[in-house]
């Protein structure tokens, strides 16, 4: 039963996308985040995807899941902003924030909402197919 | 004797294996749509059809096996030579997945692959009726 391994295929993929989805709302949430008493701002987050084969050895060239394989921060300096009544200002007058870009963080939802559809598409696919063969000669 | 039955169902069998094969290979590239440096693959289903059911035309495959007796699919679970696709535009982390290409190859293969199903389903029955009695029938 070779298409049984598409659920393990498209559930790595849903979970590596939903993973992508966490990154992104933490992101966003951090968007006004002011750096703290050490002087260091929250920095953006990222995940990176990479191929896994699964499955057994006959049919691993086929079934390439995803996982990630690591999450890396964005070391470009945080927002400054101007602003010397603000508690958390140094001693210039400055407040840092942190680097996370709103714009980017929104594209990178939308495109992680898509492929997570994407894949629960097709393993609802895979599951009508195989419901259908089961009943052959039914 | 009793593998004339099954003979006729040899093909379509055959169709369906490569059909479910074909599903998997496009399910693992829409995986990795997002996937860094992926490159997708696909395989000429004329072709391997044509190589598992014994080098003949498709159409005519089936009748020429049984003829000569050793039946369809002397090469049957030969895996199926894997292509790279030809990536439609560049993209800055070398994937070549095409999600349009992807999902109506998914589409295109999914209704294949349930008409082979009904291929199946309409020569059991056919079979199945020739057995019954003529009281039955």
């Amino acid at each position: 039963m070779s298409m049984l391994r598409i659920f393990d295929v498209a559930g790595s993929a849903v979970s590596a996308q939903s993973q992508r989805l966490n990154t992104v709302a933490s992101n966003l949430a951090n968007v006004d985040t002011v750096a703290g008493p050490d002087g260091k701002s929250y920095k953006a987050r990222q995940v990176v995807f990479q191929t896994t084969l699964m499955g057994n050895v006959a049919q691993r060239e086929a079934s390439a899941g995803v996982r990630v394989s690591n999450i890396t921060e964005d070391q470009t300096p945080g927002r400054r902003v101007l602003d010397p009544k603000h508690p958390s200002a140094d001693a210039d007058g400055y407040v840092t924030y942190s680097n996370v870009n709103p714009v980017e963080e929104m594209v990178n939802m939308m495109s992680a909402s898509r492929s997570y559809q994407n894949n629960v598409e097709v393993m609802n696919t895979a599951r009508g197919l195989l419901l259908k063969t089961l009943q052959i000669g039914q | 004797m009793i593998n004339r039955l099954t003979d006729s169902l040899e093909f379509h069998t055959q169709a369906l294996s490569l059909r479910a094969e074909r599903q998997r290979l496009i399910a693992s590239n829409i995986a990795n749509a997002d996937t860094p440096g992926f490159q997708a693959r696909d395989f000429d289903f004329a072709a391997a059809l044509r190589a598992a059911s014994g080098n003949n035309a498709v159409g005519d495959g089936i009748a020429q096996d049984v003829m000569r007796g050793d039946g369809p699919g002397a090469s049957a679970n030969a895996s199926p030579v894997l292509r790279y696709a030809v990536p439609s535009q560049t993209n800055l982390d070398n994937n070549s997945v095409d999600m349009d290409r992807e999902r109506s190859a998914f589409v295109d293969n999914s209704v294949k692959y349930e008409s082979t199903l009904r291929f199946i389903n309409g020569s059991v029955r056919t079979t199945l009726d020739a057995m019954k009695s003529y009281h039955q029938a």
